[in-house]
């Protein structure tokens, strides 16, 4: 059976890959300490010898539209194009191929089916940056296939929290059985409190120190609990518009495990939005 | 109330870099175009099948010709669209963040709870 060499959270910031390749009077002030903190998050993923990449993340409005717009969708292809002309444009993201592991995408699509979830799934999908920041950040030779799954946390009406949680318990328990020798990493990327579009956005902070505060302390020690004792689709509406990225982590909090305390535990306040960076191993590091 | 169309407006032109460029020089006859030409196109369909039912109320024919963000927000179109085609059509005109920030400060007066943006 495959192993689960690492399960990873974290935020997917836009603004690194530009921040992190900038120079002279271009290179924002915290880009020394922000590129210090990828590189050690990143020797977490190193450290797990990972073979294939689950990346877990959500199209923001690039191929799925509001006319046909599936909850959760795993991605079955033998590759995966990458970034759009708008992040592009932006953020100034570069255009991206990715190999993908259709064995292992067929066989989530399977066994999510027979398991109660009724996965969506496409034969031609076009990644964004939910799914590209992490393999710069994490993996930027983009080396490894990966099967994307994509959840909606972006056009109510949304899944609730704690089906984000079951569908990260199902992805750990399907990819533990998946009959294959192969090391597989689930790697997923959400936010913390962020506003878009509304009057706290691009603030000197996130938008809700309060919810990244607790939100950072759930995620630490794995508190599923707690943390769907107080997070509703309402609730997640105070701490910013777009916090309902949030539901993300509380995937990976599923696919990590109940009460399983993070192995490594990062952060960093930026302007906007906070960074945060986890990374589980569940069965020991390699090195 | 058309808010799936305001959005289909924001999401089509935003991916366009030429209608980008429309948008922004021509409000009024990029929404006039748009609404008489592509309003009832299905986006993964061949021409020939047209939708017959979608049109802009007047409120919202405003709200897009007037580059009005704030209205936009005030009828739940969605803010990550609207954000995003903005930034491309003005933060050029601004220096860095500057446009961001004061694109917030024009919406200081809104409280929680914000429109609904479910289509």
């Amino acid at each position: 059976m495959a192993t689960v060499a690492a399960v990873i959270a974290s935020t997917h910031h836009p603004f690194y890959y530009r921040a992190s390749t900038s120079a002279g009077p271009e290179r924002p002030p915290f880009a020394d300490e922000w590129v210090a903190k990828i590189e050690a998050f990143r020797q977490t993923l190193t450290r797990a010898e990972p073979d294939v990449l689950v990346m877990v993340g959500s199209d923001h409005f690039h191929q799925l539209w509001l006319d046909n717009m599936p909850q959760f969708l795993v991605g079955k292809a033998p590759f995966f194009d990458a970034n759009w002309y708008n992040e592009e444009r932006e953020f100034g993201l570069p255009r991206m191929r990715l190999a993908g592991q259709e064995d292992l995408a067929g066989y989530l699509l399977r066994e999510g089916l027979d398991s109660g979830f009724d996965l969506a799934f496409s034969n031609e999908l076009r990644i964004d940056h939910s799914v590209t920041c992490p393999i710069i950040t994490l993996r930027p030779q983009a080396d490894l296939p990966i099967v994307p799954v994509y959840t909606n946390i972006f056009a109510p009406p949304l899944p609730r929290p704690g089906r984000f949680v079951e569908l990260g318990r199902a992805l750990r328990r399907m990819v533990e059985a998946w009959p294959s020798d192969q090391r597989v990493a689930i790697i997923g990327t959400g936010h913390l409190s962020l506003e878009l579009g509304g009057p706290r956005q691009f603030g000197p902070h996130g938008p809700d120190p309060e919810f990244d505060r607790k939100a950072v302390e759930w995620i630490a020690n794995g508190d599923i609990d707690g943390c769907l004792a107080e997070v509703t689709l309402d609730s997640l509406h105070t701490p910013g518009n777009a916090t309902h990225g949030f539901m993300d982590f509380m995937l990976m909090m599923g696919a990590a495990g109940d009460g399983a305390k993070a192995d490594y535990t990062d952060s960093l306040d930026l302007f906007h939005t906070m960074e945060a960076y986890f990374t589980w191993y569940p069965n020991g590091a390699t090195s | 109330m058309s808010k799936y169309l305001l959005d289909k407006f924001l999401y089509t032109v935003d991916r366009d870099p030429a209608l980008v460029e429309r948008y922004r020089s021509d409000p009024a006859g990029t929404v006039a175009w748009w609404e008489q030409d592509m309003a009832n196109t299905l986006l993964n369909c061949v021409a020939a099948e047209k939708s017959t039912w979608l049109a802009f109320t007047d409120e919202e024919r405003r709200a897009l010709i007037g580059h009005d963000h704030v209205a936009l927000f005030g009828l739940g179109a969605h803010p990550f669209l609207t954000l995003t085609l903005f930034i491309a059509m003005f933060e050029r005109d601004h220096g860095p963040l500057e446009y961001q920030l004061a694109y917030g400060r024009a919406m200081s007066h809104i409280t929680m709870p914000y429109p609904d943006i479910a289509t």
